[in-house]
């Protein structure tokens, strides 16, 4: 672990408030320009009864969080900013019982713009279940 | 239409009957609640998602068809309030194998959508 100006570590021991907090997003780890969170399986984010998957949307919030923690630890400090775009391709559906691990990274930092980039998996990171690429915008304080 | 999922409960979602597609409904409250005063763009898209499979279902008419998310792209337009949102899908084109849905997000106007998304599903009949 990298010590910078914005520690994602105390952000989240105090935002269990929210979409995140309701889906149990948890904090793992991170780097210069990278977070990693995890998204613990939970029947109540079951998408498919049939087969008990777990729903796409709460790995869209997952990969949301942590592209969007990537961004601030980029530019080294929290700045409040707005998703502007989010793609996500579903590579494979994630198995059922096993916790989502999200890995956002942050590619390009302008004085606006936070381009951002990430792959999810649920135990093998060579194995991954999600790919995203978005970008999202610092709005005034 | 079959029942929605464990998550849109978690979501808060009920369902309006609308012209075409049903429109889903998501309260405002704390578990999509994203940074203060604003909704979470997870839980809009997963809104999204679920008005677009809704769409689809809708179209399909046959409960029978399994339905894969293989991608979808959102533009988020403005910020979510606090407020109820609501969100309806549009089929683009219903092939054998591939269908293309198009949805939007919108609060008090829905000229005025908060946030538009396209789909591409798997089918498998």
């Amino acid at each position: 672990m990298t010590s910078t100006a914005f520690d994602p570590r105390i952000f989240y021991a105090r935002a269990r408030h929210g979409h995140g907090g309701a889906l149990g997003i948890e904090y793992r780890d991170h780097g210069v320009d990278w977070a990693e969170l995890a998204l613990p399986y939970d029947p109540a984010q079951i998408g498919d009864v049939a087969s008990g998957v777990i729903a796409s949307g709460p790995v869209l919030t997952l990969m949301d969080q942590a592209t969007s923690l990537a961004v601030w630890l980029k530019r080294g400090v929290f700045q409040p900013q707005a998703t502007l775009d989010l793609r996500i391709d579903y590579l494979r559906a994630a198995t059922p019982g096993k916790t989502v691990v999200g890995r956002g990274e942050c590619y390009r930092l302008t004085r606006s713009i936070g381009f951002v980039r990430g792959l999810a998996h649920d135990g093998d990171p060579l194995d991954p279940l999600a790919h995203v690429a978005g970008t999202f915008m610092a709005i005034a304080p | 239409m079959t029942a929605l999922p464990p998550y849109a409960e978690l979501l808060g979602l009920t369902v309006e009957q609308g012209d075409g597609a049903p429109i889903l409904l998501m309260p405002f409250g704390d578990r999509v609640l994203g940074r203060p005063g604003f909704l979470h763009g997870g839980a809009i898209g997963g809104l999204l998602e679920m008005a677009a499979i809704v769409a689809l279902r809708h179209a399909l008419a046959d409960d029978g068809v399994a339905i894969k998310p293989m991608n979808l792209s959102i533009d988020y337009m403005r910020g979510g309030r606090e407020l109820t949102t609501r969100a309806q899908g549009v089929v683009r084109r219903l092939g054998k194998r591939i269908a293309n849905v198009e949805t939007s997000a919108w609060q008090d106007d829905r000229e005025a959508p908060i946030a538009t998304s396209r789909h591409i599903f798997l089918l498998k009949r």
